[in-house]
Order: C-alpha cells, then structure tokens, then sequence
C-alpha cells in the first residue's frame, strides 16, 4: 500500500514538474471490478461498453493531467471474496489509482470495506444498498446511481396520490428486495395512513417458479401490488401473472422496470400501466443526452440502457475529479470527490459532501407497449433529481453513527 | 383457504414438478447405471432451452416450429450426451468412482462459456407455445393451458419410460445394472454400449425439460446452476436410480413449494432441502429407493490408500519455498499465498473425510463458512481478532458434531446428499437471520489487528495456522484413529466385527474434518475483511471437493497440491481472459484426462508397479 502511495506520488510530482508531451508518461489506471460473469452478467457488458467509451473519448482529447487513461476491468463472478481479491490485486499489482464499478450489493459492499482499511478510493457506479453511503458509508466510498431508498420514496410520492389502499408486494428474498419494498411502503403509509398490507411474499433469488405466487397473491386480492423482482425472475413473473389474468386485476408498481435492462427482454410481452422508475433513454432530447445515445448506439449497434447511463457518468465524475484534484493521489482525490459537479448528458449532478451520493435522479412514470420498437416503453414520466428525495445532512449523521 | 385456491396451488405445483421430473429422471437414471455424479445435466438442460429459443425463430414452419424446435433441441442434447460419453467420460472410468464428477465439473465451466459466447448474457424470454398460450378458468381462477399440458407430459413421459424399463431387453439389463452392475458385467454384458445409450437417454430427458421451460422461464445464463440442485435433491428425495421415486419425489416437492408460498413466505429458499433432510433421515435410501449391495472389492470408497512415503526431498523444498521466497515476491501475490493456503487446508480437511473416511461431503462450506461466521461474529462483539480466530475452528467443530451426528447413518451418495441439505440449511439460516448475521448484506470489518495486518506478516500467520493443520491432519491420518478409519471405509462390517464402533470412529472424522474447515474459513475471513452467505453456497462445498480430487485422492498431499493448482489457474483465468470458464474448464479436461487419478495419482501408480 505504502509502495503505491509513494510511487504514484512520484509520478504525479513528475507529472506536474515536467512539461512534457502528451502520453509520455505512464498512463493513469483506474480498477473496474463488476459482475460479467454469474447473476449479474445479463446488465453488465453495456456498463462496460459505455466505460470503454467514456475512456477512449477522453484520450482522443489529449488524456488527463497530460497522460493517457487505462481502465483495467476483473469480473467479480458475482461472488464479494473475489472482488476482494481484484481489489487487492488492482491496488497492489496494477497500481491504479482508484477501484470504480460493482453491479450487486454484496459485492459493493465488501469492495467498500476494503477500502475503508486500505484507505483506497471506490466509486460504486450501479450498487443499490442504502448501506453503501449510510450505515456502512466512510470517507472513501462515493455512489452514482440513486439508491433504493431513493427510488422507493421516488414511487411512494406518486404512489400515494393514487386510489388504492390495499397493497401487497413480492420481492426477491435479499437485502435489496425487502429494503425496497421497506422504504416504499413506509412512505405510502406516512403519506396515506389507511393504506393496509394484505401480503408480503420473497421467492428465492434467481429461482421463482412463479405460477404458486401469482395465485397466492390474486387470493389475497390487494388493490394494488409492489414488485421489486428483476431479471430472470421479472419475466418469469410477468408470464405467469398475464396468463393468470393478474394485470387485469390489480394496479402494479415496479422498482427498476422501467430500465431497459428489464423492459426490453419482455419485448410485446412487456405490461402496460404499471408505475415504474426507469431510463426513457428514447425521450430524453436534450441535446448532450441525444450526442450521448447517437455515440453508443454507433459504437456497440445497440441502443443504451440504464447501465451505460451510470458507466458513462461515473467514469465522466471521476475524470472530473482528477482533473479537479490536479494529481492521483488518494487524499486529494477523494476531497475533490466532496461536493463535485459534473456536467452529465443528463443535467448536472454534484456529490454530496456528507455522504458521497450522488444527486442523480431516476424518471418515474408509467408503462406502455410501442408497438412500433416492439418493447416497452415509459409514459408521462417525470424527472425526479435526488436531492428531492434524498435525506438532509442531518439524518445522515444519525444514519452514519450507528454503526 | 378456499376450494379453489388448493386446487388451482395443486395443478400450479403439478407443473413444477413435470418439468422436475424430466430433469431429474435423466439425473437418476445417469446416477443409478454408471455412478456418474453429472453435474453438468444442468447445462444440458441449459443448452436445450437455447437451442429451442433459436430454432423456433428460424424455423420456417409456422406455429409448429415451436414443437419441432423442441424436439429437435431435445434430440442435439441427446446428441451432446453421446459426444460427452463417448469422448470423455468413457476414458476415465477405470479411476476411482466419483472422479468423473471433476469432468462434469470442468464441462459446467465449458458449456457456460459456449452459451454466453454463441448468445451472449442478456436473459432473453422465448416463444409461447402456439395453441397453448392462453388459460383456462378452473372454478373462477384462470390457469395457463400450457402448465396444463405440462401436467400430461409427466405421465406419457413415465408411461414410456416404464415401457422402455419393462417390456425391452433394454430395460430388463438396465434395472439390472442399477441393482448390481458387476453382476450384470459378469454376464457379459456390454457395460460401455449400456451406458452410452443411459447417457444419451438421460441427457434427451434434460434436454426435453430445458425445452419446454421456455415458454414459461426466462432464458438465462445461470439456468444451469439454479435448476441441478433442485434435480439432485429430487432424485436423492426419490432414491437414486428411481424413476418412479424421481416422479415421486418431483411431485412431492413441486407441491410443497407451492403449498409453502401460501404457509411460510419466506422458507422458500430452504423447503426442499429441509424436506431432503427428514426423508434422509427417515428413509436412509430415499422414497423408493433401495439400500445398496453390499460392495464386493475392498476399497468399496473412492480409492485405495496405499501408504504414499512423502517424498520428503520436495515436501523440504516446498516448505522451504514457503518460508523464504515471500519477502522477495510482489504484494499480491502474497495475498494469492494466504488464499491458497486456507483452500489447501480446507481442502486437506475434506480429504480426511472422502479419502481417508471414505465418506464425500457435498457440503464441507458449512465447516468452512461457520468457522467464518463464527469469527466475524465474535469480532463484531468486540472480542479480540486472536481470539476470535481461535474460536473458528470450535464453532465448526459444534456444528460438524451435529450435522455428523445424523449423517454418519448415511452412506455414499446419501451421506454426500444430507451433508448438502445440512450445509443449505446453514445458508438459510445465515441469509435469513439479519439481525445477527446481516443477511446477505454480510459482517464487514473483519481485518486483523494493527501488528497483524500487513500482508507479509498475515502470510506468515496463515503459513502456521494452515500449515501446522494440514500438518496435523497428516499426523490423524497416520495415527491409530486414522488406521481404523480406513478399515472402517474399506470394510464396514468386518470393521464391526473386530469390535470397531463404525458410527463412532466415522464422526469423530466428521467433527474433527469440521473443526480443520473451519481453521481455514477464519484464515480466509481476516483475509477478505467480510463474510457473506457465498461462503456456505453450494460451490464452495463443490471447489474442495474438486481441489481433492485434481491433486489426488489417495494421499494427503493431494488436497494442498489441487487446492494450489485450482487456485492459480482460477486467478491467471480470470485476470487474463474474459471466458475464463472456458479456458479454466479444458484445461481441467485436459488434466483429468492425462491424469486420471489426480495429479499425484501418478505417483502412486509408479510405486505400485
């Protein structure tokens, strides 16, 4: 650890001292450990397509701090211990100077405590667990993508104007899943105090065999239902309940499928009406977010999902910092870290000084069917920033000492 | 609950259990002829449903591409399974039994990698089945019509089955061979050509169960690993070599589960095993299944020990490697040391199980991930880090003698079965008791003490703790209660009858396997900082496993050596390759097929002649 700190130091002294012609230096690594193989590989290689972009644009202009930028990507395999091990191996034998990515929770946070010992920098792009920035938030650790507490009040705040009072929910039995529903159904109530849970169900992760549940539900005839299922197990829901008639009955709330990542698999499949929070990439016509989808779509012949949104961003907000921080050095990069802006095809965010998280938002809004892309798609969304829904300084100072 | 709701759970769970029973029939059938434990009928199955959602969009046939496409996806995995058979597990059958697992291990890895490369990772949701797609009302509730016909294919699939079984030559030599296939080889019959044909069938009925999921899963890259679980404890629940006790047992847990949504929301992750574990325990040999003849050769284990005299010139110079070469080498690299070292040791644990006891656990993560747990716990307490670390082993060895306690009734492939459900249960438990353990979300901050962190130190902590283990496991191998429990592996009754007491001898292994487990997974926690649920999922009772068997089940040594192998070509995969399942799986190919019995099985082999 020690050795790296010093060597990079070195070069960044060199650096300033010098000036010399671009890329004569050695180029600035940065680690990316994400999941492209087991549970999460289905969203990941558009993420990793869209860093790869994000680095090849800023080395045709020149690099940074006149040097040129490597990403040295590890697959995790979806498993905490062997994101330990890239970290590990990234710091000490790669020398980067920073780790960024994680795609699942765990994983996220195990990369999160390592760095906290080894006072090494992570920049969590897509990781959802409140935990990160929160009861398990320290000095090292920023996040991009807003978190799940985020977009469940995202959903409670429109969620709670409408009509229907009973509610019941289904969720993957994790962390993510139960904290989803947790921190939606919290608000809806604080908002709407007659609003009554008639059914909470957590299939297995990865295995649901739908069929049982969406019965178990229709018999416990809710108005309105909360899912926060995703991948293999949304699509074998959304089959199951169609076929059982379950859209007809109940209105449907979605964490996350409005992502493309969720939605376009299901292609005509996809229901319609559901309130979601998601990436209307399609719509967004800002001019930045138009540039932002014509270069990925040239580049992978695919268009983006929200993964290559949060790759592209993250790695635009730490080119951004180390510009900011004029050198690579931990220290320094992680006080340019607090309380950064950067300029995003979406608008700007900044990172919040008290906790890392970043005030990117998510669009809420409704499903519908387009028959002519033949998948699904977000109506009469809304934009919703984070600062909106993201707790005060305050609150996370209570929520950070707790631990 | 109502009328309806019942029936309409009932006919739900029925469907489940069809597609169930296709897999795990194959499974059984495999498991029950050749003793092949296939951990790759996952992939076939896998592979099926693939091929189904690509042929039916490029056949020209209309609506009846669908059947056709499953049909024709069924037959190439029929087909695989020859080229398998054929090309690489008949080549391994003279080692030891169980040995073929690292092949179907090796061809998981293979065949996850050709999937991801021919159709890439993104799940994908097939076609519906023309004709069947809607539903039908059933006393007011709707119910797809396809689960419905799901729920006929079981029974023309058993009606054939049982007509292949009862009324063929065919049959008439595989029920025989299930029984006692020494028996039956005696008789000369042609042993390679029945187990070929075994192969192919089973292979088609996983191939048949893959394709017809796809109009009601997602098709993914993880299918495989989700679905041979779940087969394997239906063919053990049913009795191995059973096809009536896999329709059984498939139908039992299909209903339980939907049964147990309704009752227990949150057990789902758990039901199946549990209900493993009391069959196991009630009927040692599963629904339908029947105790096994009494083996006729010695060695009825996995392999005959002979006593390897160490090679002491190497074992000086690797130890001498160990302690000196280090300080020289770059910082990651001495984390990649301490890894290997808790996997060898862990690994050595395993051994003194199914190599010296002769009995194979599928479910050694449970020693590992409670000594794990066991000190993050204490840790988090506040307790000293030595202290806590010296706590790891005790808390796995409490938990061995209580698994133990009722596996050692089991033998074989029942006892590797409920040391599963067991280390599943474990899982559970730690997944589901946020509170205490965190959930998935895991105990963070587990790092040694100040004096102890820096990797070279914590090398050379780990270097005593695992080394003096494997050590000492050496020494129990050699020592009287090793002796005995050899004879107790190669010969349980004549064991008894000089007035062993089996059981005795057997889980005092079991205990002391735990306890040396549970060394390593404490070594590993203050090397990874955190633990997680991972640490007691079924892969991490599936790498020892294979660690012992690629290094050689016949001698202690072999544990460490495979454990180092497995690591080292693990990490170079991934850090240089994207497909590193690809190039991780043929090189173990590559290895099982130049030695067949473990790297240091050569040795032995030498010395013999």
């Amino acid at each position: 650890m020690k050795r790296t700190r010093v060597a990079g130091g070195l070069v960044t002294t060199l650096a300033l001292a010098l000036a010399t012609p671009v890329f004569a230096q050695a180029p600035i690594k940065i680690g990316d450990i994400n999941s492209y193989s087991g549970i999460g590989a289905p969203f990941t290689g558009p993420y990793r397509a869209a860093v790869e972009m994000a680095a090849d644009e800023v080395n045709a202009k020149g690099g940074l701090l006149g040097r040129k930028v490597e990403i040295v990507f590890r697959d995790d395999k979806g498993q905490p211990a062997e994101a330990v091990k890239h970290a590990q191996e990234l710091v000490a034998g790669e020398q980067v100077v920073l780790i960024a990515g994680t795609f699942l929770s765990n994983v996220g946070l195990a990369v999160s405590d390592w760095a906290k010992q080894n006072k090494t920098l992570f920049v969590v792009a897509e990781a959802l667990t409140e935990a990160l920035t929160w009861s398990k938030g320290h000095d090292h650790v920023f996040r991009v993508r807003p978190n799940t507490y985020e977009q469940g009040r995202m959903l409670a705040e429109k969620g709670a104007k409408l009509k229907y009072v009973k509610w019941a929910a289904i969720g993957p039995n994790y962390e993510y899943g139960k904290r989803a529903w947790e921190t939606f159904r919290d608000r809806l109530k604080e908002l709407k105090p007659e609003v009554e849970v008639v059914g909470e169900h957590w299939p297995t992760l990865g295995k649901l065999e739908a069929g049982p549940f969406v019965t178990a539900i229709l018999n416990q005839n809710p108005d309105a239902l909360y899912v926060s299922l995703f991948g293999s197990d949304w699509l074998a829901f959304v089959r199951e309940a169609d076929k059982r008639g379950l859209f007809k009955k109940m209105f449907v709330v979605g964490i996350l499928l409005g992502e493309p990542e969720y939605i376009d698999p299901l292609k005509l499949e996809a229901p319609e009406g559901m309130l979601v929070t998601g990436y209307p990439w399609y719509d967004i016509s800002t001019s930045a977010h138009k540039e932002f989808v014509a270069k990925f779509t040239k580049r992978t012949d695919k268009t983006p999902v929200l993964g290559s949104l949060v790759g592209y961003i993250t790695y635009q907000s730490i080119f951004e910092a180390i510009r900011k921080a004029g050198g690579t050095d931990t220290d320094r990069l992680v006080a340019a870290f607090r309380g950064l802006r950067v300029e995003t095809p979406v608008g700007p965010i900044s990172f919040r000084a008290a906790d890392g998280q970043s005030t990117l938002g998510a669009w809420v809004g409704f499903t519908k069917v387009d028959p002519k892309r033949g998948v699904g798609i977000m109506v009469n969304y809304e934009y919703v920033p984070g600062e909106r829904v993201l707790p005060s300084d305050e609150e996370v100072k209570k929520l950070r000492a707790g631990h | 609950m109502s009328a309806s709701l019942i029936v309409i759970q009932l006919l739900s769970g029925l469907a489940h259990a069809m597609v169930l029973f296709l897999i795990s029939a194959g499974l059984s059938l495999i498991f029950g002829v050749t003793r092949i434990v296939n951990f790759a009928h996952g992939s076939l199955y896998m592979l099926a449903a693939y091929l189904t959602y690509t042929l039916t969009a490029a056949l020209p046939l209309g609506p009846a591409s669908f059947y056709v496409a499953v049909l024709l996806a069924a037959t190439t995995v029929g087909v695989v399974g020859l080229a398998v058979e054929v090309g690489l597990l008949r080549r391994v059958y003279r080692a030891p039994e169980l040995y073929q697992l690292l092949l179907t291990f090796a061809l998981v890895l293979v065949v996850a990698d050709v999937v991801r490369l021919f159709w890439g990772s993104e799940n994908k949701t097939g076609p519906a089945a023309p004709g069947l797609a809607g539903s039908v009302s059933i006393l007011g509730q709707l119910f797809p019509t396809y689960d419905l016909a799901l729920i006929a294919v079981g029974p023309v699939v058993s009606g054939g089955l049982w007509w292949l079984f009862f009324r063929t030559r065919w049959g008439i030599l595989i029920r025989a061979a299930t029984q006692d296939r020494e028996m039956v080889a005696a008789l000369g019959v042609d042993q390679a050509r029945l187990f070929t044909s075994v192969f192919v069938l089973g292979s088609f009925l996983a191939g048949l169960g893959g394709a017809l999921q796809v109009p009601r899963q997602a098709v993914t890259n993880v299918m495989d690993t989700a679905i041979i679980t779940e087969a394997f404890v239906v063919v053990v629940v049913g009795g191995m070599g059973s096809v009536p006790g896999a329709l059984l047992a498939a139908i039992v847990i299909g209903v339980v589960d939907a049964f147990g949504v309704l009752v227990l929301p949150r057990a789902s992750l758990v039901m199946m095993f549990v209900v493993m574990a009391v069959v196991l325990i009630v009927r040692p040999w599963g629904l339908l299944g029947r105790p096994e003849a009494q083996a006729r050769s010695a060695g009825g284990a996995i392999a005959v020990e002979r006593a390897l005299p160490a090679p002491r010139l190497w074992l000086a110079a690797v130890l001498a490697a160990l302690v000196l070469l280090p300080p020289l080498l770059p910082t990651f690299y001495i984390w990649v040391l301490v890894e290997i070292l808790a996997f060898a040791l862990f690994a050595a644990s395993l051994h003194l199980l199914m190599g010296t006891g002769g009995m194979v656990s599928f479910g050694h993560a449970a020693a590992f991930g409670l000594g794990a747990y066991g000190a993050a716990l204490l840790v988090r307490a506040k307790t000293p880090m030595l202290l806590a670390f010296a706590a790891a082993p005790l808390v796995a060895a409490l938990g061995a003698a209580l698994i133990g306690y009722f596996c050692v009734r089991l033998s074989s492939i029942y006892f590797a079965m409920l040391t599963l459900a067991f280390a599943q249960i474990a899982y559970a438990v730690v997944h589901q008791w946020y509170d205490v353990t965190g959930g998935d979300n895991g105990l963070l901050g587990v790092w040694p003490v100040p004096w102890l962190a820096p990797p070279l130190r914590y090398y050379y902590f780990s270097l005593l703790t695992c080394g003096g283990g494997i050590a000492l496991l050496t020494l129990i191998g050699r020592s009287p209660f090793g002796l005995t429990l050899r004879a107790v592996r190669d010969h349980a009754r004549r064991a008894e009858a000089v007035g062993v007491s089996v059981r005795a001898h057997q889980w005092l292994a079991f205990v002391v396997a735990g306890l040396f487990g549970g060394l390593a997974g404490g070594t590993f926690v203050f090397l990874k900082g955190s633990v997680f649920p991972n640490s007691l999922a079924v892969s991490m009772s599936v790498e020892p496993l294979v660690m012992v068997l690629l290094g050689g089940v016949q001698t202690v040594a072999g544990g460490p050596l495979g454990a180092a192998v497995y690591t080292i070509l693990d990490t170079a995969a991934t850090r240089y390759t994207e497909y590193w399942q690809l190039v991780l799986g043929a090189i173990l190919i590559a290895l099982v097929l130049a030695f067949p019995r473990g790297l240091l099985g050569i040795l032995a082999e030498r010395r013999r002649g």
